[in-house]
């Protein structure tokens, strides 16, 4: 089991609540996946006195070891000069740069450390991971709080690959796409071995991650979203749940056989999509949202 | 007797209050919020009224092999698996349900008044489930005894290995899955769609209009021919 979490807002007024709205949904799969969770958050990011968001890129770190971050700042700042902004967030660190200065920025990781991993690149989305009971997770960082119009989460409990901060969802393979699974692929170690000679690298061994990469493959092949997802459907064997957001769309997938759950809400104001009914069930307005299962094998896509 | 309220008391407590029950006692649940295992294990012939959308196997192991047992209503959708392995007595739900309704049932009815998601009535073992509305996919797959009554439409896959159990439906079949025929409705077969259509309510069914699908027998027998792959 897993629990995947995906919340959409549509009416802007909801966005100053992204995060009160998310937490309960994530506690309430607390028990489809207590080992581990992560969450991503979408926002604007070009307010007053910001950086513009066209030209800056959000860069998320992460690592399995107990990371010195400030250490790992003045390294940056050593190597690439202090372009850039640097927030904690979950255990890790969101930095935030002019997008022509990343490039250099990535190269100066791993000689800082290498146990440092990128956990996500986009111009809107900053990624969190950590080990533990999902609600501690959430508490510990603050993530009622958060603001932002899409958020995706996931509750894990391990099968294929261990319980660690980068084997976490979610899986974030390119710019803004961001995966979250609740199943298991079969053939993964296949997949991997023919995207390994594309160039294509792990952070991890886990069977999700080569789905993510898999389809950011596909993409950059210049499929769209719902093409990609098909690939994926038709490369890859096994069980699936899948939410798949970018910077304006959420979709969610299921396995041909349905085998593992999943429930949208939409209303006007919001789509949220969640392993189960009862992490929908305390949306505002809930009684009137259409509620209704993914077919499977069928793409569902929302945008902004 | 004052609703039982899940948010208070939690399913457990809920569910205790609902086994303190004596028979022809009733009750009301209240603010099941999609919670699992609402009202399972119950023996005694009560009548129980969850409001509101339960979660995954409401009402299961539920009854006695007399075919006894509580009467459960859900006004609201359930999850998966509702009514699994049930005995006796029955579960109406006044919405939809997820997949796997009535999976493993040996007895009791269970009567869904919208959809039911796929693999309704999977390996059914003599318990009744009728949906007033259309069931998913690979629906009655390996259902051993009972009856399956669909008044919309199948999905793909229906009745897929089925064993004894029979499958009556009064829309379109998207396909039969693998030893699944359809046969002619027989005057008995008319006997126990028209009783069930009419303890149902289900009025928009004509039972003699339904299509009977059962298994063709070809899978579960061993036959000589395949001595060899032995």
């Amino acid at each position: 089991m897993c629990g995947v979490v995906g919340l959409l807002i549509r009416d802007s007024a909801l966005e100053s609540q992204l995060g009160s709205l998310l937490v309960p949904m994530i506690d309430a799969l607390d028990e489809r996946g207590p080992d581990s969770s992560g969450l991503a958050l979408y926002a604007d990011h070009g307010a007053a006195g910001e950086p513009g968001e066209a030209e800056h890129l959000r860069i998320s770190l992460g690592s399995d070891a107990v990371m010195n971050w400030a250490f790992v700042h003045d390294g940056l700042v050593a190597a690439c000069g202090g372009v850039f902004t640097w927030s904690p967030f979950g255990a890790g660190v969101v930095a935030s740069l002019p997008v022509a200065l990343a490039q250099e920025f990535l190269h100066a990781l791993p000689a800082i450390s290498p146990d440092i991993r990128v956990l996500a690149t986009g111009q809107h989305v900053s990624v969190l991971k950590d080990t533990g009971r999902p609600i501690d997770t959430c508490q510990r960082y603050g993530v009622e709080l958060w603001q932002g119009y899409m958020a995706v989460a996931h509750t894990r409990m391990a099968t294929e690959s261990a319980v660690t901060v980068l084997h976490s969802h979610p899986f974030v393979p390119t710019a803004d796409l961001c995966v979250v699974h609740n199943g298991s692929f079969s053939n993964y170690a296949t997949v991997r071995r023919a995207l390994m000679t594309q160039g294509i690298t792990f952070d991890s061994d886990n069977d999700s991650e080569v789905a993510a990469r898999f389809l950011a493959r596909r993409l950059s092949l210049g499929d769209d979203l719902e093409e990609a997802t098909r690939w994926v459907m038709k490369e890859m064997d096994g069980f699936f749940t899948l939410v798949i957001t970018t910077a304006k769309e959420m979709s969610v997938v299921r396995d041909a056989f349905a085998c593992k759950p999943a429930v949208v809400a939409e209303t006007a104001a919001y789509v949220a999509v969640a392993s189960e009914y009862r992490a929908l069930a305390e949306l505002p307005d809930i009684g009137s949202a259409r509620v209704f299962e993914p077919q499977p094998e069928e793409v569902y896509t929302w945008s902004r | 007797m004052e609703p039982l309220n899940c948010d208070e008391l939690g399913t457990r407590g809920v569910n205790q209050q609902l086994r303190a029950l004596l028979p022809g006692e009733s009750a009301r649940v209240v603010q099941p919020r999609g919670r699992h295992n609402l009202a399972v294990g119950l023996t005694a012939p009560t009548t129980i009224t969850i409001d509101g959308n339960a979660g995954y196997f409401v009402g299961g192991l539920g009854g006695s092999k007399d075919g006894s047992g509580p009467d459960i209503e859900v006004n609201g959708f359930v999850g998966w698996s509702v009514g699994e392995n049930l005995m006796g007595g029955s579960i109406r739900v006044h919405g939809s349900a997820s997949q796997s309704a009535g999976s493993s049932a040996r007895g009791g009815r269970i009567i869904v008044e919208g959809d039911a998601s796929l693999r309704a009535g999977i390996s059914l073992k003599g318990g009744t489930l009728a949906i007033a509305g259309d069931a998913g996919a690979m629906s009655g797959f390996m259902a051993q005894s009972g009856v399956v009554l669909i008044g919309g439409n199948a999905g793909h896959g229906l009745g897929d290995s089925l064993y004894e159990a029979v499958i009556y439906v009064a829309g379109a079949i998207a396909s039969l899955g693998a030893d699944a025929v359809v046969q002619e409705l027989t005057d008995d077969d008319l006997l126990v769609v028209k009783q069930l259509v009419h303890d149902c309510g289900f009025d928009h069914i004509d039972p003699s209009q339904v299509t009977k699908v059962a298994s063709a027998r070809q899978l579960y027998h061993f036959s000589t021919h395949n001595h060899g792959a032995y």
